[in-house]
């Protein structure tokens, strides 16, 4: 009986193996007691990318990884840290890849310009379709 | 004629579309996320000893000689895969100092004592930080960081026997 329980447990505890044997950490999954910081922690930690599960943020992901991230940004909003330097900070170590809301650059522009861009242009075109209408 | 290349232009800007989503669809993905801190200085670590009576890592190494800082844990499969190519490594004149990420001490040195022991020093990185601080993205990792502690080189995922000269030669250019 206590061999079938011993295996009967072996099959529910199927190991993790990409992830350690350690317990999360600290604030992984522990919010900040102050609500205001831990609003700002939660903002920021939507609109950093898993580098684990990638495309997913690290607030979503379940990754042992993302989990130490989190932790990282809150512990570092509890001691003072803006969330716009801990962004730069990830940033400087894994480009502008990490975060979801990537910086205005030479690279990045068009992502800013051409949303605008189309908007004129449909202007432009409805502009002509409603002339043709008054007529 | 104009108007008529007016009439194609949507269709002919739509198969440039289905063109340019299909490459990302088909195109193998490529996971890798390279650390943005190659070619500057290491961040300052300082990490203590993983294994008891051994030294730890720290950012700069004490004697101003370049090495290879291996991020790696008893937990990850693709390390022991690495390993005999660490040893070779080593055999060959690389000094290796270990990162252990997230281990446990006598995980630890039932790894080191199953697939070898090519470290100088390794440090514990029980929460990730230096890991995160380095640029890395997984494990196992390895950085080329020269006497003066700037990054050199970065190799991401295991390093397989054909990845051996490559990285001496890394190790080389960074004397």
């Amino acid at each position: 009986m206590r061999g079938l329980l011993a295996a009967l447990l072996l099959v529910v505890a199927a190991p993790a193996f990409a992830d350690s044997l350690l317990p999360p950490a600290e604030y992984a999954n522990r919010q900040l007691p102050d609500p205001r910081q831990e609003a700002q922690a939660k903002a920021l930690m939507e609109e950093i990318r898993c580098l684990v599960c990638q495309g997913q943020a690290i607030s979503d992901s379940d990754a042992e990884m993302a989990g130490d991230m989190r932790s990282l940004i809150r512990t570092r909003i509890l001691a003072g840290e803006s969330p716009e330097q801990i962004r730069a900070w990830l940033v400087s170590r894994y480009g502008n890849w990490v975060t979801y809301d990537p910086p205005l650059d030479p690279v990045t522009w068009p992502l800013w310009v051409l949303p605008g861009l189309l908007i004129l242009v449909g202007v432009w075109l409805a502009r002509k379709r409603f002339r043709r209408s008054k007529r | 004629m104009r108007r008529r290349l007016v009439l194609w232009t949507p269709l002919f800007l739509f198969a440039l579309f289905v063109v340019v989503v299909a490459y990302g669809l088909y195109a193998p993905p490529d996971r890798t996320v390279p650390s943005a801190l190659i070619g500057q200085p290491a961040p300052v670590f300082d990490l203590p000893p993983a294994v008891q009576g051994r030294p730890g890592v720290a950012s700069i190494s004490g004697d101003g000689q370049p090495r290879l800082v291996n991020i790696f844990a008893s937990w990850c499969l693709p390390c022991r895969i690495e390993a005999p190519q660490l040893e070779e490594l080593r055999r060959r004149g690389v000094p290796i100092d270990g990162i252990a990420v997230r281990d446990r001490p006598e995980d630890l040195a039932a790894f080191l004592a199953t697939y070898g022991d090519p470290f100088r020093a390794i440090g514990a990185d029980t929460d990730r930080r230096v890991q995160l601080a380095l640029g890395s993205a997984g494990v196992p990792e390895s950085f080329i960081i020269d006497g003066r502690g700037v990054i050199r080189h970065q190799h991401i995922g295991v390093i397989n026997p054909a990845d051996v000269p490559a990285i001496v030669a890394a190790y080389e250019a960074a004397r």
